[in-house]
């Protein structure tokens, strides 16, 4: 090995990789797979600037500059679906970012034990249930009439509103449920990273008479300071990928108005209504935002705090 | 001035004392609000669906019977996509195995040629796609359309689960292992083989359960690739059952309305209960791969 390197020139190249060939190969089903269904596609995109028919295909297609983007730009449904992304991701990040370094400060207070680990364990279970089944519970639950919350409210004298017909209700329905589902989860991360803290410090802090509030406040938060700050650049490369999923199965008729999404609107354009160019313009729009906001907030918080992802 | 002192103490642990009262009083309140709703869906699942609709049920079944049960078993659909569902679980856990762990192996070498322009090739993915209607059409012209490869394999590689195969093998197995090897004449797919892999039953094991987890859950791809019936997963079972209310209007006819809607309410709890069972109750018990996969996946990639 050590004599490879000693030589490792250009000439050398060449040897290295055949003698790595085994290595190459054991890249190859990744590589294809991913050039075909993720790559090609990105190619696909040019559809977005042609009249795109399947007769014709990709390449015969005529081009048709940008007149897709403008008829999304032009529609009635522009603002509204740019709108109602941003909202819910707003919403969405403003709640669910904090919580769960709130949930790992409590967790870390906790003397390790039987209780610690059955609240860890039961705040971590509703991660794994699907979001098909999670939407069928919030049906149930919140229905007026027969749902469980309504019993429990009708208890203490409350009339339950119909919350799932109610487009004003919809972002807090999501964000909410999207709280109880994955805060547990979210958490783990902090807690490790809590974990990892120098136990001298706590030591040192209760030496000079330090209350355990004040060591949280002072100890804690600022080391979790750099693992918050990665999360949240990753967090804000995705502001304007709301969850498909989920929005799709709790959309109504009633509650449209607040949650016709970009990724909702892009399905329906394109799979329901086959308008193809149409529906990758849109696509490919919100992804270049979401590039544009990545890089943004990389750069910004690589100023800042020198805590940057690349 | 020692006195002061104590006073302060036990001020301090005073203080320290309604501290540790609110967290756990915070932590119980926590668990109740988690485990409150999948509890009562269990027990909503067995008891009379009169008293359910009716609110009668809050903290404890009654009238227990498996009325709900009996008629899942009949509900063809719900099986059929409970055998898909487990064909593309078991091989498209398989197949995620073995695509990512071997990418990420290699990539794991250090003096692999090429090593950082590959990373980014796997890496760019992460922040930048084709798009639905694209990936579509490429799924669509190489006959993928309504075949169940479509559920395992072109959506396989998964650029995370291959930055934490990466990491852990950079971590674990050490350069002089390999050269070791080298000199005792052993190859690099040998070496993979029968060294790496026997000594990574960790990072298989949470690679192995995220993808089982995910593929038991997925739905986005059968709704976008899956027309035929015979071929549709459980999830999309369940989603014409609990959101589309496929049961209710299946039962309206002949018995009476309200009766119709309250046994399709206790088909839901049912269904619910068994398409969630297989990963509720595996999940203590492997608890501690994830939980040891996320800390994996979290050094900077």
């Amino acid at each position: 090995m050590s004599k490879r390197n000693a030589v490792s020139k250009k000439g050398n190249i060449w040897h290295r990789v055949y003698s790595d060939r085994a290595l190459y190969l054991l890249l190859l089903p990744s590589f294809i797979i991913m050039f075909i269904f993720t790559y090609l596609p990105m190619y696909g995109v040019v559809i977005a600037f042609k009249d795109f028919t399947p007769a014709k295909g990709i390449m015969g297609s005529s081009w048709a500059g940008f007149k897709y983007f403008k008829q999304y730009f032009n529609s009635f449904q522009f603002w509204p679906t740019i709108k109602n992304t941003l909202l819910l991701s707003i919403y969405s990040i403003v709640v669910t970012f904090p919580l769960p370094i709130v949930l790992a400060l409590i967790c870390n207070q906790m003397r390790t034990g039987k209780f610690k680990k059955v609240f860890q364990v039961s705040t971590y279970l509703p991660h794994f249930i699907s979001t098909v089944v999670m939407c069928g519970m919030i049906i149930l639950f919140l229905s007026p009439s027969s749902g469980v919350i309504a019993k429990l409210l009708s208890l203490i004298g409350i009339q339950m509103p119909n919350v799932m017909g109610s487009a004003g209700a919809f972002p807090s329905v999501y964000v909410w449920t999207e709280v109880w589902q994955h805060l547990g989860w979210d958490s783990i991360l902090y807690i490790a990273a809590l974990a990892a803290i120098d136990p001298s410090l706590y030591e040192a802090a209760t030496m000079d008479g330090a209350s355990k509030w004040q060591k949280m406040l002072k100890i804690d938060i600022p080391l979790l300071m750099p693992t918050a700050t990665v999360m949240f650049i990753l967090r804000m490369g995705s502001v304007m990928n709301v969850g498909f999923e989920k929005v799709y199965l709790l959309q109504n008729n009633l509650n449209t108005a607040s949650s016709e999404i970009i990724s909702t609107y892009v399905y329906k354009m394109g799979l329901v209504s086959s308008q193809y160019s149409l529906s990758s313009a849109i696509g490919l729009f919100n992804n270049l935002i979401n590039l544009i906001l990545l890089v943004t907030v990389n750069y910004i918080s690589k100023k800042m705090s020198d805590t940057s992802l690349v | 001035m020692s006195k002061a002192i104590t006073k302060n103490k036990i001020q301090k642990s005073r203080q320290d004392k309604i501290f540790d009262f609110i967290i756990y009083a915070v932590a119980v309140l926590l668990i109740v609000i988690t485990v409150y709703p999948m509890y009562f869906i269990v027990i909503a699942s067995i008891s009379n669906p009169t008293d359910v609709s009716s609110g009668n049920i809050l903290f404890w079944p009654k009238g227990i019977n498996m009325r709900g049960y009996e008629q899942l078993l009949n509900y063809q659909q719900l099986w059929t996509g409970y055998k898909n569902t487990i064909i593309y679980t078991v091989l498209g856990t398989c197949a995620n195995l073995v695509v990512n762990i071997s990418a990420s192996y290699a990539l794991s070498r250090k003096n692999l040629v090429g090593k950082k322009l590959i990373t980014f090739f796997y890496l760019i993915p992460m922040f930048f796609g084709g798009g639905l209607i694209p990936t579509y059409l490429i799924v669509r012209n190489f006959h993928l359309l309504d075949t169940r490869w479509v559920m395992i394999l072109p959506f396989s590689v998964i650029t995370y689960y291959i930055i934490v195969g990466r990491t852990f093998f950079s971590n674990n197995i050490p350069d002089d292992l390999w050269e070791a090897a080298q000199i005792d004449g052993c190859g690099n797919l040998n070496f993979f083989f029968k060294i790496v892999l026997p000594l990574s039953k960790a990072v298989i094991a949470v690679i192995a359960l995220w993808s089982a987890v995910g593929h038991w859950n997925s739905y986005f791809n059968a709704l976008i690739y899956l027309r035929d019936e015979m071929l549709q997963p459980l999830q999309i079972v369940l989603r014409n059952i609990l959101i589309n209310n496929q049961t209710a209007s299946m039962m309206m006819t002949g018995t009476a309305a309200t009766e119709a809607r309250q046994a399709a309410e206790l088909i839901k709890y049912g269904a619910i209960v068994v398409s969630s069972a297989p990963i509720m109750c595996m999940y203590p018990f492997v608890q501690k791969y994830f939980n040891q996969g996320v800390m994996i996946g979290a050094v900077k990639g």
